[in-house]
């Protein structure tokens, strides 16, 4: 039984990321399945606005300060949000699946002693009790699983829940400033690649595999995804190859994602890749060999040179932009 | 100093998953198994730092015998010992962390690496959680890592960047790929591998605190449209990306 969902919703350099508002919807919509109260807390940041939050659901803000904590750390989070789902009386807590709630959620678990469902690509409710669906095996496979015992903690996959329209409700936020926060574990410096988008949060991916040839003909595909607002993402052999860094690797020793469109380009489809990227909502396949493994997963696939398909759809898509 | 590393055996990532007949597990028939690809840059990360700062360094793991192949495997890299908490049942990441914990403790190790996921059950937790049951720092999807008497720099991958973390031993560190790159086992090694001891005890395993109601296969897709073979079928991709998907 669910009383309180709490809701991290994670600030990066004084923004709300996206991801946790649809953390933030999802936690609304099973607060009002399950009948239990929900609220959402940001940590850190100097944030003037919170309404996005109560625009999909969400109208409790707590927003815990302390100039130690504008920046991520292990310690400190894991500590004040630790005391605030105490606090609060909270008994699940709702995360999107990122780098931060990754690294925080299991610390707080422990604190906590909660059961944690990572990752999680569905929930329902099944006798007033929540059902996590989440993929092992890195997508090859889905398991259902309920959380025993008082305390809950879900992280949920980035573009798993939809948005849908943003209400114009206020936020009613509360300030709480903390004393003391422990930094054994400080971050010293941000390293930013450019700033670019994260295949992890991108809900278009455009993915070159080894028929792109070579690190240069990537340039396309930036074109192309910057044109759709998505992320450039990479197979494992392009990445093998020095092509691509790692971070870009799509696939069960990359990133598993779950974009709303996948062009998968020059890709053939080793099982690997397949599991990681086959829950995304439409895939393009766009490879010379119409054998390849890849159009058993497609929605839309064209058997033709990458080098022909692709500087045409960048055009294409030029069209409806500007139409 | 002690270096423990933590390491788990998977399906190996080219096999094929298919559910068991009791709808919870996978079949294992014909599925071979290896060292969790992220828990070869740990062992190795734990043998460079070992042999940079001097120390000894223990391989464990939780399972049933099968698992002593992975152990020997992180021995014929260069591991010191093994030890095989042995356990068969239901488990989950935070009883497995127990389970663990326990036995870093017993060891006395102050440095601990762990793969930043098992590619079997991805939750990718086992390790921070060893961390916060220990009272140890931790940083976890480490790329790079320095030591420097007890003080370590490491850079740990987030989105679109990374991000330079300063902590103390005594630590866990979860590797990510990049970290470096994993010796492949010597003929010598693989040999003195084999008279190497692995210990065997009794897992000391947490409460479970999660129930796995039922594992499926993803539904399989329904056949897509082929388009054409060549750029003359763009236009009509991009029509039903807009009209049909509604992702444009």
């Amino acid at each position: 039984m669910a009383n309180k969902i709490l809701v991290f919703v994670e600030q990066r350099n004084n923004e709300i990321k996206k991801t946790s508002l649809e953390a933030v919807k999802a936690g609304a919509d099973f607060a009002n399945q399950l009948g239990a109260d929900v609220e959402a807390v940001v940590i850190g940041g100097e944030i003037s606005d919170f309404n996005s939050i109560a625009a999909y659901g969400v109208p409790k803000v707590t927003h815990i300060k302390n100039s130690d904590l504008n920046v991520y750390t292990t310690s400190g989070y894991t500590q004040v949000l630790t005391d605030y789902v105490n606090e609060s009386g909270a008994d699940v807590v709702f995360f999107a699946n990122t780098a931060m709630a990754k690294d925080l959620a299991p610390h707080v678990a422990v604190k906590l002693d909660a059961g944690v469902a990572m990752d999680c690509v569905g929930l329902s409710v099944d006798n007033g009790e929540l059902v996590a669906t989440r993929p092992v095996y890195a997508g090859k496979a889905l398991i259902d699983i309920k959380i025993k015992g008082e305390k809950q903690i879900y992280t949920i996959r980035p573009n798993t829940f939809t948005l849908g329209e943003a209400s114009d409700a206020t936020a009613e936020v509360n300030v709480k400033e903390v004393g003391d926060v422990d930094l054994s574990v400080k971050v010293t410096e941000l390293k930013q690649s450019s700033g670019k988008l994260d295949v992890a949060e991108a809900s278009i991916i455009v993915s070159g595999g080894r028929g792109m040839g070579g690190p240069e003909n990537y340039a396309m595909l930036e074109e192309l995804a910057d044109l759709l607002g998505g992320a450039v993402g990479a197979s494992r052999a392009a990445v093998d190859a020095g092509w691509r860094p790692h971070s870009d690797q799509v696939g069960q020793t990359g990133k598993t994602v779950s974009p709303n469109l996948y062009i998968a380009c020059g890709i053939s489809g080793a099982i690997q890749h397949l599991a990681g990227m086959r829950t995304s909502k439409y895939i393009v396949a766009i490879n010379k060999d119409p054998e390849a493994p890849i159009f058993q997963v497609a929605d839309y696939g064209i058997t033709g040179d990458l080098f022909e398909v692709v500087p045409a759809l960048i055009e294409e898509v030029k069209k409806i932009k500007n139409a | 100093m002690k270096i423990a590393v933590c390491v788990s055996h998977v399906p190996d990532t080219a096999a094929k998953i298919n559910v068991g007949e009791d709808g919870k597990s996978i079949d294992t028939n014909g599925v071979s198994f290896i060292i969790n690809p992220y828990d070869e840059f740990a062992v190795e990360e734990a043998l460079k730092t070992k042999e940079a700062q001097g120390g000894e360094v223990v391989v464990i793991s939780l399972g049933g015998d099968e698992v002593k192949e992975t152990i020997r495997k992180a021995l014929a890299m260069g591991a010191d010992s093994g030890v095989l908490l042995k356990y068969q049942g239901e488990l989950d990441s935070l009883s497995v962390a127990k389970a663990l914990a326990d036995e870093i403790k017993a060891q006395g190790a102050e440095l601990v690496f762990f793969g930043k996921q098992s590619i079997d059950f991805d939750n990718g937790v086992v390790g921070q959680m060893v961390a916060e049951i220990l009272g140890y720092n931790s940083v976890s999807v480490v790329v790079d890592f320095k030591l420097d008497g007890n003080n370590i720099t490491a850079e740990r991958e987030i989105e679109g960047g990374r991000e330079v973390v300063s902590t103390t031993l005594p630590a866990v560190i979860t590797a990510q790929k990049g970290l470096n790159e994993p010796r492949y086992a010597s003929l010598k090694g693989i040999m003195q591998a084999k008279r190497k001891t692995i210990e065997e005890k009794d897992a000391a395993i947490g409460e479970v605190k999660t129930e796995l109601l039922a594992m499926k296969k993803p539904a399989p897709k329904a056949p897509g449209k082929i388009l054409g073979s060549d750029a003359s079928a763009v236009p009509e991709l991009v029509r039903l990306l807009k009209e049909e998907a509604k992702v444009l």
